[in-house]
C-alpha cells in the first residue's frame, strides 16, 4: 500500500543518509494506519464486533420496534430505516476508537510514536485513515442486510455508491474527533465512557430510526438540526431516490452538500485539535 | 570525553509536583550512565525530557551537544527509547514490529528489513521472529521493545526501568543484551530502582532524589560509600524484637535496626558470614525462636542512608534515629 507514495515521499531526503532524515508525512501516514489494520484483521473479536453490531440492530429495529413505528407517508418502515440506520451504524464503530487510543497513550506506544523524527500529525493522520478503512466492510455488510429483510430501492447502484460516499466522508471527519476524545480521556475507562456519551444521543436522537417530528420541542429541535441527522437526510434521500419519498424538505442535493460541509468542518476543527494535543509536549 | 547528555538546573513542575527540581546531570560518552532513585525521584521525568517528550519549566538541557529545546528535531534523530513498558504490537511478528520502527526511521522496505533483522540477531530473537507478539513471553517482549528503540541505529539509548516486571531469569537476558550494545558502542542512558541493577550494568550511576542529584560516582566507589552487607533476622514473636537487636549489636559492635512493621532487625555486617554465625549461636542460647535469618546486600534505602544520611522515603519507619547514626 506505500509503493506509490515512496517516490514522492523521499525526495526531500535525496542526497542525505536516510537516517538523518525520518520518514515523511506520507510513509509515516501509510505506517501507522498499516498497524492499526493489521491490529484489527488480526483479532477476530475486533472484526466480528461491527458484525453482530449490525446484525442485532437491524433485527432489532426490522422485526421488534418495527411493527409499531408507523413512519408516516406511502413509506414503508423498511425502507424508512434501512437508508437511516446504514447512515449511522458507523458511530457504533468509531465509538471505541478513543478508548484504544487511550490505551496506546499510557500503554507507551505514543511516547515511542513521538520520540521518532516524524511528523506528529501523520501519526494520526494514519489511525484516521485506517478507521475510515475499517469501516468499509461493516457498511456493505450493513446494506446487504438490509436487502435481504425486504428494503427494496428504484433509486439505482450510483445514488447507493454515492450515499455510501457521503457515509465515509463522515466517518474520516468525526473519527479525528473520536481519536482526539482518546487523547484527552486519560484511561480507556473514562474514553470508552466518554464516547458513549456522545454517540448515544448523535445515534438515537436524530432521524435514523422514527422521523424526528414525533419528538417534543426540544428534543426535536436538535434531532432535526444535529450532522448525524443531515448525513441521515442525505443518505436516505439518495438511497430512496429523493426527498418527497423520504419525506422531508428540500433537495438531495441540499442535504449532500450540508452533510459534506459539516464534515469539511469538523475535520478542519479536529484535524488541528487532534494533531495540537498528540504533537504537545508535556 | 564528550558529554552526550548533558542537563543544567533542569526543572519541572507537574501541578503540586514538583518533579525536576534542578537536576544537575551530566552523562559521558562511551558508556552506560544509571539514574538511580525511589518511585517519584523524577527519573521518568528525566528521560522524558532527554527523549522530546517533556518540556523543561527552566533549565538546559543537551543531547550530544544539541540544545533539547530548540532542536527537539535533530535530537529525535538520535535517540532510541524504550518506556517503563514494552511497547510493541501483539498483533504483529517480531519482525514486523522493527521493520515498522525502521521505516518511520526513514529507511526503505529493503534497509528496515535489513535492519530489522541484524537487531534480531543481535537481541537473539530470530526463532520467534515471525511469531506475533501476543505470544511471546514478558521478557521477549522487553527484548523486542528493546530492539524496536535500536532499529534506528541510535546514538544515544534511553531505557526507562529496563527490567521492571521481569523474572530474574527475563531480567538477566535484558542484561546482557544492554552488555552488548554498549561494547557495540551505542551510548545507554537508563534508570532503575535496583542498585545491583546499576551495579551489574554502568559505568557511572547518578542517585536523584526529589528532582535533585544527590551522588554522582562509578558504582565501586559508590558501594565502598554504601557500605557492607547487611545481616537480618525476623524473629517469630514481635516482642523478641529488642532482644533481637541486641544480639546483633553484640555481634556487629554496630546499633542495629528494628523494624515493627516488617518484625525485623537489621544491621550492618563487616565480617558478614562469621558475624552470621555467631548470631545465630547466641540466638539459640538464649532460645529466641526466629522465621528468617541471612545476610543481603545493601538496598536502595540504606543506600541513601549511607550517601546522605536520610531515608530515602521511609519517613514512616520511625527507626531513624539509630540509622542516622549509623550514616
Amino acid at each position: 500500500m506505500t509503493s506509490q507514495t515512496e517516490a514522492i515521499d523521499r525526495a526531500p531526503a535525496l542526497g542525505s543518509d536516510p537516517q538523518e532524515a525520518g520518514a515523511g508525512f506520507l510513509t509515516t501516514t501509510a505506517q501507522t494506519a498499516r498497524r492499526t489494520l493489521l491490529q484489527f484483521a488480526r483479532t477476530p473479536q475486533l472484526l466480528a464486533m461491527p458484525a453482530i453490531n449490525a446484525v442485532l440492530f437491524t433485527v432489532i429495529f426490522r422485526y421488534v420496534f418495527g411493527g409499531a413505528i408507523n413512519p408516516g407517508g406511502d413509506i414503508d418502515y423498511v425502507d424508512f430505516l434501512i437508508p437511516g440506520f446504514v447512515a449511522q451504524v458507523w458511530l457504533w464503530n468509531v465509538m471505541n476508537i478513543p478508548a484504544g487510543i487511550a490505551e496506546d497513550s499510557t500503554s507507551g506506544v505514543h511516547d515511542r510514536l513521538r520520540s521518532l523524527p516524524i511528523p506528529r500529525a501523520a501519526v494520526m493522520a494514519g489511525r484516521s485513515v485506517a478507521d475510515t478503512l475499517l469501516n468499509v466492510y461493516p457498511l456493505v455488510i450493513t446494506l446487504g442486510l438490509g436487502f435481504a429483510v425486504g428494503f427494496r430501492t428504484d433509486a439505482g447502484a450510483i445514488a447507493v455508491i454515492a450515499a455510501l460516499g457521503v457515509i465515509l466522508a463522515a466517518i474520516f471527519a468525526f473519527s479525528w474527533f473520536f481519536i482526539g476524545l482518546g487523547l484527552v480521556a486519560g484511561n480507556a475507562q473514562s474514553a470508552q465512557f466518554l464516547a458513549t456519551l456522545v454517540v448515544i444521543p448523535l445515534t438515537f436522537v436524530s432521524a435514523a430510526f422514527v422521523p424526528v417530528d414525533s419528538m417534543p420541542g426540544w428534543l426535536h429541535w436538535f434531532a432535526a438540526n444535529q450532522p448525524v441527522t443531515v448525513l441521515i437526510n442525505a443518505v436516505r434521500s439518495l438511497m430512496l431516490g429523493g426527498t418527497d419519498v423520504a419525506g422531508i424538505d428540500q433537495t438531495t442535493s441540499y442535504w449532500v452538500l450540508l452533510s459534506l460541509l459539516w464534515c469539511a468542518g469538523i475535520l478542519a476543527l479536529f484535524s488541528v485539535l487532534t494533531s495540537a494535543r498528540f504533537a504537545r509536549s508535556r | 570525553m564528550t558529554a552526550i547528555v548533558e542537563a543544567r538546573g533542569l526543572r519541572k513542575r507537574f501541578g503540586e509536583v514538583e518533579a525536576l527540581a534542578g537536576l544537575d546531570l551530566v552523562a559521558d560518552s562511551g558508556q552506560v550512565t544509571a539514574l538511580l532513585g525511589p518511585n517519584g525521584a523524577g527519573k521518568t521525568t528525566f528521560i522524558s525530557a532527554v527523549a522530546t517528550l517533556v518540556r523543561p519549566d527552566s533549565g538546559e538541557l543537551y543531547v550530544a551537544g544539541i540544545d533539547a529545546w530548540s532542536e527537539p528535531g535533530r535530537v529525535r534523530r538520535m535517540i532510541g527509547l524504550a518506556g517503563q513498558s514494552a511497547s510493541v504490537e501483539p498483533a504483529m511478528t517480531g519482525r514486523e514490529n522493527l521493520d515498522f520502527i525502521a521505516r518511520l526511521f526513514g529507511l526503505d522496505r529493503r534497509q528496515a528489513r535489513a535492519a530489522a533483522s541484524a537487531v534480531l540477531e543481535r537481541l537473539d530473537l530470530v526463532d520467534a521472529a515471525d511469531r506475533l507478539v501476543r505470544t511471546y513471553s514478558g521478557g521477549m517482549r522487553r527484548r523486542l521493545d528493546l530492539g524496536a528503540s535500536l532499529v534506528g541505529n541510535p546514538k544515544l539509548l534511553l531505557l526507562d526501568e529496563p527490567t521492571a516486571g521481569l523474572d530474574p531469569r527475563g531480567r538477566m537476558e535484558l542484561w546482557s543484551a544492554i552488555r552488548n550494545l554498549v561494547s557495540d558502542g551505542t551510548d545507554v542512558l537508563l534508570t532503575t530502582q535496583y542498585l545491583e541493577e546499576a551495579d551489574q550494568l554502568a559505568r557511572h550511576v547518578v542517585i536523584i532524589d526529589h528532582g535533585r542529584t544527590i551522588a554522582a560516582a562509578p558504582p565501586g566507589e559508590l558501594k565502598s560509600r554504601v557500605g557492607q552487607d547487611v545481616l537480618e533476622v525476623r524473629p517469630r514473636q514481635t516482642s523478641d524484637l529488642p532482644a533481637v537487636e541486641e544480639v546483633l549489636g553484640l555481634v556487629t559492635a554496630e546499633p542495629a535496626r528494628g523494624d515493627l512493621d516488617t518484625g525485623t532487625v537489621s544491621v550492618s555486617a563487616d565480617r558478614g558470614a562469621e558475624q552470621l554465625t555467631e548470631a545465630l549461636r547466641l540466638l539459640v542460647e538464649r532460645q529466641i525462636a526466629v522465621d528468617d535469618i541471612g545476610l543481603r546486600r545493601p538496598s536502595l534505602d540504606e543506600a541513601f542512608l549511607a550517601l546522605t544520611g536520610h531515608d530515602a522515603e521511609l519517613a514512616a519507619q520511625a527507626n531513624a534515629p539509630a540509622a542516622l547514626d549509623a550514616a
